[in-house]
């Protein structure tokens, strides 16, 4: 527990200062765009219903739906300028990240700016013409500062939502006090997860407090108060921020990226142990769900991630059938490197297949041992999957060649599909066959006589910029078919696996690089 | 008789389509120097007529001239800087100190902070109030103090005109009498040009050189209280003039009866 909570705070002043970085511009911009927006709103009713209208249709989107959208958006905008002007720019990231949150934090800003300023005392408002102010003098010297306690708390409602929803920015590859949670989630370390909560709820209630001092000052005319809160906001953005400035100065030398599951978060740093062992800096970008990750190799903002031949078969070149490993394998590496630059550099030596699952007892005592065998019993069963598979070619292929109609189909997290499993839940999941727990929970894998489903080795991409990077490649290659199964199986065991020994990915990985070095 | 400041042409005004208009072909004349008294019932039009002057409201027709000029043609933040304005509800900057609020248009007029405080600190006492209260934030005023501080704040920059709309309206009998003799004094202390909106017909005799009459947006009389008090052909305007008369009989009755 020691161990786990020292690891979690080695990564504090990293996840805390992007959080810091990342919200505090996000509300800085909102408040940029909404008090401007605010005003001009409750000066005319023909401003005022579209804003509203729409500030509060934002708010409607789920927050990590929003951020989700915007990345798609940038990276279409980003290849229309590099078409047009020659200047592309990162859409993953730290700029989707902060363009959903501005939106997200708007609502409220202008919701109580408007009322704030429709609710100043018509009186003081007379008098400031009357006494011959200009309309701009009117709205800075008398309607802004007697509006200010009421807008004020329309901030700290933002504040504390943007905090909250910055978390959120982790899966489209922006570092946040998020990564604690969605890999904490992962890999069942709840001591992460609970770093993270901790952190970005202390971090809320601390710009609450002090915006609650700012709040007070404004409505009691204390302008010392309001110079505190301001200070103290000051202060404690610029200390966050310290770390980022003072070690993350500079470009890391190459991103690794990584899907969101274990096995992806321990190759990811395999691959950057071997990076930094050459003395390179190494980002990662981890995660990413699976077509944001290859479409970020593609584009460049990320230099290399390990992907799955039959996921990119299936997903990327929307091919449908299954001519074999091999096949499926030099097919990917003629059509990647043709259509978007991108390098296979070769199969790290195991497979991650999408296996249906059942637990050994239960299927011994339905007598069922493979996916034709499962069918006849399919109208009586519980189906779980992960998040992406119901969605996938993959699953129109098993359906397409099986039926397959369970009586239910659930979406899981992949750590509790395993739980929903063991728990009697889901009588069958959406395993992966490298997963250490298939071994460890003593779970069967159904076999696939009609061959619905590609092979899934794993192999290592290398985005189009790096093509022809030889330390990249020098560092990389001697992990070209040097992990057998059982070795990925025990790895991921130990970060999945709950209890005293329990992992983090870089110990799993370093036990990875020790076990295959032999 | 001294040249016309203030000026008004035949103007009119109707808020919103299909309403009684408020102001309907209304000319008015004010000298110099004069302290006219708008009175009337709610609604009559005294109060459109006064906001006309410093382009709180716009006429629909007709024209306004203050000092010769007309009130259309010039920016209404500037116009009102030189022409002082009071009103029933004060209106004074909760956010600003006694000062602040005194302040504010010579501070608009760019006058220079040293300026500003000897300012302020002469119309303290030109309104009987303490030096020590140019500090206070004005919820901690009385009513009446209040309203002595919006009287300076509307004299600040030394206007010729002052605007006042029921000004005493909302302060209990004592202090409303006191205030309103002190403000007279001021008047002619000052050569002031005062033009004041009262429903209250005993302050604008007592007060006034002259009382202008409104009823349903049109001036019913425009005459010296004297005058008015002896008796006008209009019932409603002879009615209205009766009531003093009458209140100041039932007192003297009550005192020596």
């Amino acid at each position: 527990m020691g161990e786990q909570l020292r690891a979690a705070l080695e990564l504090a002043p990293e996840y805390l200062g992007w959080h810091v970085a990342l919200s505090a511009s996000a509300l800085a911009l909102g408040l940029a765009i909404s008090l401007p927006l605010a005003v001009a709103a409750s000066r005319s009713a023909l401003v005022r219903a579209p804003a509203l209208a729409l500030a509060s249709l934002a708010q409607t989107i789920p927050s990590l739906a929003l951020l989700a959208l915007f990345y798609p958006l940038l990276l279409a905008v980003s290849a229309l300028s590099k078409a047009t002007i020659g200047v592309g720019f990162q859409a993953l990231g730290f700029l989707p990240s902060l363009l959903a949150l501005t939106i997200y934090s708007m609502l409220p800003i202008l919701r109580t700016g408007v009322a704030g300023l429709a609710g100043v005392d018509p009186a003081a408002v007379e008098a400031a013409k009357g006494v011959g102010m200009s309309d701009r003098q009117r709205l800075f010297q008398a309607e802004l500062p007697l509006a200010a306690p009421v807008i004020m708390a329309g901030v700290r409602t933002s504040a504390v939502w943007t905090i909250g929803a910055a978390t959120l920015s982790t899966p489209v590859g922006q570092t946040s006090l998020g990564n604690y949670i969605f890999t904490g989630l992962q890999t069942e370390n709840w001591v992460f997860v609970l770093t993270g909560c901790a952190l970005s709820a202390g971090l809320a209630l601390s710009a609450d407090a002090l915006l609650g001092l700012v709040e007070s000052g404004a409505a009691k005319r204390r302008p010392r108060r309001i110079w505190i809160g301001l200070a103290g906001l000051l202060i404690g953005t610029m200390a966050a921020l310290a770390p980022l400035v003072v070690f993350g100065g500079g470009k890391p030398d190459y991103v690794v990226g990584a899907k969101n599951f274990s096995e992806q978060f321990i190759l990811a740093e395999l691959m950057a142990d071997r990076l930094e062992a050459d003395g390179a800096r190494v980002g990662r970008r981890e995660d990413m769900g699976s077509d944001v990750a290859y479409r970020a190799l593609a584009a460049g903002e990320i230099d290399v991630y390990v992907d799955y031949s039959g996921t990119l078969w299936a997903n990327v070149l929307g091919r449908k059938d299954n001519p074999g490993r091999e096949a499926v394998l030099a097919g990917l590496t003629t059509e990647l490197l043709k259509r978007d630059g991108v390098v296979v550099l070769g199969s790290l030596g195991f497979e991650n297949a999408y296996a249906l699952t059942m637990r050994k007892d239960r299927a011994d005592a339905l007598g069922i041992h493979d996916i034709e065998g499962l069918n006849r019993h399919a109208g009586e069963l519980t189906m779980g999957g992960d998040l992406e598979i119901f969605a996938r070619p993959e699953w129109k292929a098993l359906t397409g060649a099986y039926g397959l109609n369970f009586k239910t189909k659930k979406q899981y997290q992949p750590t509790f599909m395993y739980r929903a499993l063991s728990g009697g839940e889901a009588d069958v999941i959406s395993a992966f066959s490298s997963d250490g727990r298939i071994a460890a929970d003593h779970l069967v894998i159904l076999g696939d006589p009609k061959h619905a489903l590609p092979p899934y080795d794993a192999v290592i991409l290398i985005s189009p910029k790096r093509a022809h990077d030889a330390r990249l490649l020098a560092a990389l290659r001697p992990l070209v078919g040097a992990i057998p199964v059982e070795a990925m199986q025990d790895a991921n065991y130990q970060v999945d696996r709950d209890g005293p020994q329990k992992q983090s990915p870089a110990q799993a990985a370093r036990g990875l690089a020790k076990r295959i070095a032999r | 008789m001294a040249a016309a400041l203030i000026e008004i042409e035949g103007v009119g005004k109707t808020y919103g389509a299909g309403a009684n208009p408020a102001l309907a072909d209304v000319s008015l004349s004010i000298s110099e120097g004069e302290f006219v008294a708008l009175v009337g019932g709610s609604g009559a039009g005294k109060t459109t007529l006064l906001k006309m002057i410093n382009a709180l409201v716009r006429p629909d027709s007709g024209r306004v001239t203050v000092a010769g000029e007309a009130v259309s043609g010039v920016a209404p933040h500037l116009l009102r800087r030189k022409i002082g304005y009071a009103f029933q509800e004060i209106g004074l900057f909760p956010h600003m100190t006694v000062a602040g609020n005194i302040g504010v248009t010579p501070r608009l007029l760019d006058w220079s902070p040293s300026d500003i405080a000897k300012r302020v600190d002469e119309l303290l006492e030109l309104v009987a109030l303490p030096k020590a209260y140019a500090d206070r934030m004005p919820d901690a005023l009385s009513g009446g103090q209040r309203q002595r501080v919006g009287v300076a704040r509307a004299l600040a920059a030394r206007p010729s005109i002052m605007l006042m709309d029921e000004p005493f309206g909302a302060l209990d009998p004592v202090t409303r009498e006191g205030l309103a003799r002190d403000y007279r004094d001021l008047h002619e202390k000052l050569g002031l040009t005062t033009v004041m909106v009262t429903h209250d017909i005993l302050e604008a005799v007592l007060l006034a050189d002259r009382i202008v009459v409104f009823r349903e947006g049109r001036i019913a009389a425009d005459d010296t209280p004297r005058a008015l008090l002896a008796g006008h052909p209009d019932p409603g305007v002879a009615a209205l003039m009766d009531v003093p008369r009458r209140q100041a009989e039932r007192v003297e009755a009550l005192r020596h009866g």
